[in-house]
């Protein structure tokens, strides 16, 4: 599920199922936090990288992990899982006192989005696009989302782009801030290579401190947002409008949503 | 000097180091022994006025060694266990100032919180997580919880176990300052310094007088409070203090 190398003082975390556009499930989620993990402890490791395999960078959550229960009407807790899952992840990447770059090789939607907002830098391909994909299914933005996505774009912007349910451009990505370097994709590989060993060869303490600093105040009240957002999101799981967005989906269908 | 525990002394402050890093600084008896000791002849000691209690990087102290004590008596525990420790350095009569880095948990919280005052990493980790065993704190935890950040926070943290983070620690009050875990000891230093400045009897007295609004009611403590003044202010310490702050100079104080 995921793929670990380490090369020339660079761990790189490689989501790894292509063929699901590698959404998270349990595991790849549980063997990204061991990943992370591993990574901080490791003193050959001087930076990281979190890229995926093939065309997508990552889709977010595998809502085929839960299909058994939506078919059976099943009710799913979604705030314990963003508490047992994704919370912890995201505040690793915060907390881990070495660069953590999200190398963004293709389509990112969902937690994937939010997984790489929260690195500290994001070096996108040419070809990465971004897709909230949430409203779809009657959810709200998670994995620390509903924390970054306003203070990059602003709150209006972000009820736009998550109403909508459109694709963001890498270019438009880029111009708001939630991409920092974006790379032609023919060289994508080897530039997020020089930029994740430059940074490995760098002054790796002022960056963990400056990391910390920024830890303090921008990201000051990350943990409070995260548990907020996940009862929000709790409250959105049991409604029916996201029961009847998850069937749409799963039936190819348009959503009749009802507004509750 | 056993090695679990180590005493820097540089006058006029000591340090006193937990020093068990391999088991987060669980209090053993041999620790805990030696600690008492240290603090027995850091009290006695004229040159010292100001001390340090600290742990390692990864944990202040994680508190009594569960493994030891799961092996002692009942006798045992009552006469010559864990408590000694906290009971010395609640009645230590000079400022005592915990550095806490890392994980500071059950009896290690409560040693903690038996200081005067409390200077965290602001990575330190504080709980009571003692219910997650079926025990309950038995050095101070549920008494001095409910009276530093209120009854509700200390059944929340004492019933569930849940540890808190150095930021809310600091936010309920139940930690005096935050800093980097670089600067931890330096502070502390500085903090230490700062009162070994002051007179030595003025400390005594006030620190006195500031933990009897813990044991009494508010009109005994203020006849207490108001008898220490009286003994601060026709002491020698007093006088001068007041003098050199009317001629204008730095007072020379001799502890009388």
């Amino acid at each position: 599920m995921i793929a670990y190398e380490v090369k020339e003082g660079v761990a790189y975390i490689r989501l790894n199922r292509p063929e699901v556009l590698n959404a998270l499930n349990k595991e790849t989620l549980e063997q990204l936090a061991k990943a992370l993990d591993n990574a901080a402890r490791d003193g050959e490791v001087r930076a990281i990288v979190i890229t995926g395999t093939g065309r997508a960078f990552c889709v977010g959550a595998d809502l085929g992990e839960l299909r058994e229960f939506y078919e059976r009407g099943e009710k799913i807790n979604h705030g314990d899982i963003l508490r047992q899952r994704y919370n912890p992840i995201i505040v690793r990447i915060r907390s881990i006192e070495k660069p953590v770059i999200a190398a963004i090789n293709g389509v990112a939607a969902g937690a994937g989005i939010g997984i790489a907002a929260f690195c500290d830098l994001r070096v996108a391909s040419s070809t990465a696009k971004f897709i909230l994909a949430f409203g779809r299914v009657g959810l709200i933005p998670d994995s620390g989302l509903t924390y970054i996505l306003p203070r990059i774009f602003g709150h209006g912007r972000t009820f736009e782009i998550y109403s909508s349910n459109r694709e963001i451009s890498v270019n438009e990505a880029h111009h708001f801030g939630l991409v920092d370097i974006v790379v032609d994709h023919s060289e994508f590989e080897a530039k997020v290579h020089e930029i994740a060993v430059k940074l490995a060869s760098g002054p790796l303490k002022a960056y963990a401190l400056l990391k910390r600093a920024l830890n303090n105040h921008y990201f000051q009240d990350l943990e409070l947002a995260l548990e907020y957002e996940a009862y929000m999101q709790e409250v959105a799981g049991y409604t029916d409008d996201h029961m009847e967005g998850v069937l749409a989906f799963i039936q190819k269908r348009e959503p009749r949503f009802k507004g509750k | 000097m056993s090695q679990l525990v180590e005493v820097s002394k540089d006058p006029p402050i000591a340090v006193v180091r937990m020093n068990r890093p391999d088991a987060l600084n669980a209090l053993n008896l041999e620790m805990v022994r030696s600690l008492v000791k240290a603090l027995d002849e850091l009290e006695a000691d004229p040159d010292i006025k100001v001390v340090i209690l600290t742990g390692t990087e990864r944990a202040f102290s994680v508190g009594a060694d569960i493994k030891e004590m799961s092996g002692l008596e009942l006798p045992e525990v009552y006469l010559r266990g864990h408590r000694q420790l906290w009971d010395r350095v609640r009645r230590f009569k000079k400022p005592i100032i915990a550095a806490v880095s890392g994980y500071c948990l059950g009896g290690g919280f409560e040693l903690a919180m038996s200081c005067d005052m409390i200077v965290a990493s602001d990575d330190a980790r504080f709980g009571q997580p003692e219910i997650n065993v079926a025990l309950i704190p038995g050095e101070g935890g549920t008494q001095r919880i409910a009276r530093a950040a209120g009854r509700l926070i200390a059944m929340e943290l004492i019933l569930t176990g849940r540890f808190v983070s150095a930021r809310e620690a600091y936010m309920r009050g139940l930690v005096n300052r935050l800093v980097p875990r670089e600067l931890l000891l330096d502070h502390a230093k500085r903090l230490a310094r700062e009162l070994a400045s002051k007179s030595p009897l003025a400390l005594a007295l006030a620190k006195d007088a500031v933990n009897a609004a813990w044991e009494t009611t508010l009109s005994a403590g203020l006849d207490y409070e108001r008898r220490n003044f009286i003994l601060a202010l026709f002491s020698e310490d007093g006088r001068e203090g007041v003098r050199a702050f009317i001629e204008k100079r730095q007072p020379q104080y001799k502890g009388r």
